[in-house]
């Protein structure tokens, strides 16, 4: 009798972690985007690089619950660390990911001791603060990083010695695609393990997590961890792709965007951020040609629309009318 | 030296008159309301407005400030922002920087990006020696309508009647409704006055803090750090906070004016890390 409900519950979690049919679809789909977008492939290249920062806040968010609104700080020390790498040590673009992947690790297991604490509130300042400390350091650190300038100089070396990064960002989106890919690959892994699961219990119950023997400290460290190495990989493709480094990697509108693009494609699944991150570009190009200046105010106003109407319902249209309709 | 330390007292209480509002609105209704510096902002662009283009004086400005920043509060808040005070943090978070953008993107329309220019009255300027010690005379103004505001500020929440309502509220909610008290309509006026006052310190602040459309997010941070730096539950909190805040900042500046923003970051998430409900907080009840 008691084996029974446990071996169903077994089956529901061995369920959801199976490759589903459109799950495949999707990958096989990303992959003939080379082919098919040719020469959008500068615009697909930047869709990638956001859709696996936005992966990396979700882990964090929408799986762990920790509201951030300083993201920022790892996809920038991703790019810096990318780019003075290529600059100073070695051009080689794998090399150079590797170390950024780990820099923004490590980065990221320092600062989940500052999260573990305080409410809402008090996470959302310090997220934010480390941002802005990272702001400020690559701003006044200027005989490193080239100050408001920008990192200038760096000089990518050829993917496996053998394609060079065009102009056209052919490579660049390959290269880009690729990493989204395996980063997913991983990402799904993690969420489907056990302390994926783990993690979902403590964001809904921390208390009762803690009680029934989770460690919630260590988990949320180890998240935090992982999340801050994929935004560094996502910072470094940046850099590497663009082979430029500025202070605009770090900025708050980069931190509250991502925040905008995961909403979105909703929260809390794996590929929410990247259909967030498409739907975003291609607002973003579509409001840009039309108004460049003021694209702000619609960003805004979609945001204070979306607040108001529910986040859980944007992605369900068939719930919009039915407050009206009842 | 005294000069600096005066100059940081004034900052800092012109940023907890920015600030207090936020304040209440974060200890009362638990409410994370970031779009906050765009009252201040609104208030600022009311002064510089009133006085470029319609020739107010500067000291009639400031009440009207005042009152336009509150009324914008008070129909924002019934309109907009009830019915988000019971939604998860995260969608307060997108709401109210979604009100930043806008206003941000609207003004940039409307008024325009440049820095904007106050004409101080002749009276409010220059400087004068006392004891050595060079004091500037808006400087000093500041710091006593500042003053007089914290007084009063105080004496309203402890004395009056509508303080302790406030109190009540502010403590449970829903045992204060239960006694009679109308928690909607003080929660409200709050509302309103701390707008009101975000305004004021707006306008007071435009000649010292400059004026332009992204002045609410530039300074979001520094009032959230006076906030939750100083705790929610008391105004002397914050008040502190925000003295410490003003003198650190004037200090860093013109000591290490390399390293100026980045010492009161990275105090502020010492301060937090060690103390998570501010330093003057006592532990949250919910």
């Amino acid at each position: 009798m008691s084996a029974a409900p446990q071996s169903k519950v077994a089956a529901s979690l061995a369920a959801q972690s199976r490759w589903k049919a459109w799950e495949l679809a999707l990958a096989a789909l990303a992959v003939v985007s080379w082919w098919l977008l040719g020469e959008h492939a500068l615009l697909a290249n930047e869709v990638a690089i956001l859709a696996l920062f936005a992966v990396s806040l979700d882990l964090i968010l929408g799986y762990a619950g920790i509201v951030s609104l300083g993201h920022a700080a790892f996809f920038g020390f991703g790019a810096y660390t990318a780019a003075l790498f290529a600059k100073h040590v070695m051009p080689d673009p794998l090399v150079g990911m590797a170390v950024a992947v780990l820099a923004a690790a490590l980065l990221g297991a320092v600062c989940s001791v500052l999260i573990l604490r305080g409410s809402d509130l008090t996470r959302l300042m310090v997220t934010l603060g480390v941002a802005l400390v990272f702001f400020e350091l690559a701003n006044k650190l200027d005989w490193l990083t080239g100050g408001t300038d920008g990192l200038q100089g760096v000089v990518m070396g050829p993917l496996l010695g053998r394609f060079e990064f065009d102009l056209y960002g052919r490579t660049a989106y390959a290269y880009s695609l690729v990493v989204l890919l395996v980063a997913m690959f991983i990402a799904r892994r993690v969420v489907h393990s056990p302390f994926g699961v783990s993690l979902k219990a403590l964001r809904d119950n921390r208390l009762r997590a803690m009680s029934i023997g989770l460690s919630v400290n260590a988990r949320l460290a180890a998240v935090y961890t992982f999340a801050a190495a994929l935004a560094g990989a996502a910072g470094a493709l940046l850099a590497q792709t663009s082979g430029f480094a500025s202070l605009d990697v770090f900025d708050f509108h980069r931190s509250a965007d991502v925040l905008l693009v995961l909403v979105i494609g909703g929260t809390g699944y794996l590929y929410g951020g990247i259909f967030g991150a498409i739907a975003f570009k291609l607002l973003h190009d579509l409001i840009s040609n039309w108004t460049t200046q003021y694209w702000g105010f619609w960003l805004g106003l979609f945001l204070v629309v979306l607040a108001l109407v529910g986040r859980e319902r944007l992605m369900k249209p068939w719930t919009w009318f039915r407050r009206s309709a009842t | 030296m005294l000069t600096l330390l005066f100059d940081g007292i004034a900052y800092g209480m012109l940023l907890f008159v920015l600030a207090v509002g936020l304040a209440i609105t974060l200890g009362l209704m638990n409410f994370i309301n970031l779009a906050h510096g765009a009252f201040a902002m609104a208030g600022g662009y009311v002064t510089v407005l009133l006085m470029n283009k319609l020739n107010v004086p500067f000291l009639a400005t400031l009440p009207l400030a005042f009152l336009f920043t509150a009324l914008v509060g008070a129909a924002l808040e019934r309109t907009l922002y009830r019915p988000m005070y019971s939604r998860p943090h995260l969608d307060q978070v997108l709401f109210s920087i979604g009100l930043v953008f806008m206003t941000v993107a609207s003004v940039d329309y409307f008024i325009g990006s440049q820095q904007q220019i106050i004409q101080l009255p002749a009276w409010l300027q220059g400087r004068f020696d006392l004891a050595a010690v060079g004091i500037g005379k808006y400087r000093l103004f500041i710091v006593v309508v500042c003053a007089l505001l914290t007084l009063a500020l105080q004496a309203v929440l402890s004395r009056t009647r509508f303080g302790s309502r406030l109190r009540a509220s502010v403590d449970d909610p829903r045992v204060a409704a239960g006694l009679g008290i109308n928690v909607n309509r003080v929660f409200l006026l709050t509302f309103a006055v701390g707008s009101g006052l975000a305004g004021l310190g707006g306008a007071l602040g435009a000649e010292v803090l400059g004026l332009d459309p992204t002045f609410p997010i530039k300074f979001m941070i520094y009032f959230l750090i006076v906030v939750s730096v100083g705790g929610t539950t008391t105004i002397t909190g914050p008040l502190l906070a925000a003295l410490l805040l003003g003198i650190a900042d004037v200090f860093g500046k013109y000591y290490v004016p390399k390293l100026g923003a980045f010492i009161v970051y990275t105090l502020m998430i010492v301060i937090l890390t060690l103390r998570p409900q501010g330093l003057f907080g006592r532990a949250a009840t919910r």
